[in-house]
């Protein structure tokens, strides 16, 4: 087991880690708007983290490559869906849902 | 200029997408592909500043460093926020902030850049605002402040006069 291994697993754990928290996330949170921004740990960190395992794996080749292209055109074109969906909710009136006095009293304790 | 950039981008891609670099009947296919490529896009017109910014280029690595650091960094955030036992961890909000950008690929960068890093999305464009989305107090704070807006790379040479209200 080499070091580049032991990074590459370390990788591909977290990036599993964390897409499995943001489909927590997106269980716990209340409403459409604040669901995407747990959807949206699984596209971007979770995927960087994987594609950053899988191209340590993969060396200096072709296949590193594809990996690169691969998240290049994802973190082009993931925002562009994220925001369609959230700006196709609001033209047809779907409220976001707000709560300034509960958070307020609660978030001097912890920065 | 501008084409010839794209046609050998467009072949480096073909190259090291398919990986045969001396068979010459694939490559003489890949290069056929390539300048029907460049042809259609000529033809359809769509060739310009907005869909190969080369513009762009030299702002580009030092973007993508603070862009990955601020999607790291809210990520981060919105882990916590998840996983936090507090009743009430996130104070989801909608806020309106001004659009400093004048041209439609700065304004575009800007709002795919919000959109991107978790815990804010962008909602609307309005003129001369961006409507957004936070999940917290603190996240639209950090949006506020504008500093995201002016690590926006932006070339003026190409601004357009700002529309009235792009839909």
């Amino acid at each position: 087991m080499t070091i580049l291994d032991l990074l590459s697993w370390l990788c591909l754990t977290l990036g599993g880690l964390v897409g499995v928290i943001g489909a927590f996330g997106l269980l716990r949170f209340p409403d459409f708007y604040s669901r995407q921004h747990a959807a949206g740990t699984t596209d971007t960190l979770c995927a960087m983290l994987i594609l950053l395992g899988l191209g340590l794996q993969a060396g200096l080749s072709l296949a590193a490559f594809k990996l690169a292209a691969i998240l290049l055109f994802l973190i082009i074109t993931s925002p562009v869906a994220t925001h369609a969906l959230a700006n196709a909710a609001r033209q047809s009136g779907l409220k976001a849902l707000t709560s300034d006095d509960t958070s307020d009293d609660n978030s001097g304790s912890k920065p | 200029m501008r084409t010839l950039l794209y046609s050998l981008v467009l072949l480096a891609f073909w190259l090291l997408l398919s990986g045969h670099f001396n068979n010459p009947l694939l490559v003489g296919l890949g290069l056929g592909s390539v300048l029907l490529t460049v042809f259609l896009a000529k033809r359809m017109n769509i060739l310009d500043h907005e869909s190969f910014p080369i513009q762009l280029s030299p702002k580009l690595p030092r973007f993508s460093l603070y862009l990955l650091k601020e999607i790291s960094l809210s990520n981060l955030d919105v882990l916590r926020r998840i996983l936090s036992l507090r009743k009430n961890p996130i104070s989801p909000r909608v806020q309106t902030l001004p659009l400093p950008h004048k041209t439609d690929l700065g304004r575009v960068l800007y709002a795919n850049a919000i959109t991107l890093t978790p815990g804010t999305v962008t909602l609307e464009l309005q003129g001369d605002n961006i409507i957004v989305h936070a999940l917290s107090k603190e996240s639209a704070a950090s949006l506020a402040t504008g500093q995201m807006a002016a690590a926006i790379p932006e070339v003026p040479a190409y601004a357009n006069p700002a529309k009235g209200s792009p839909a």
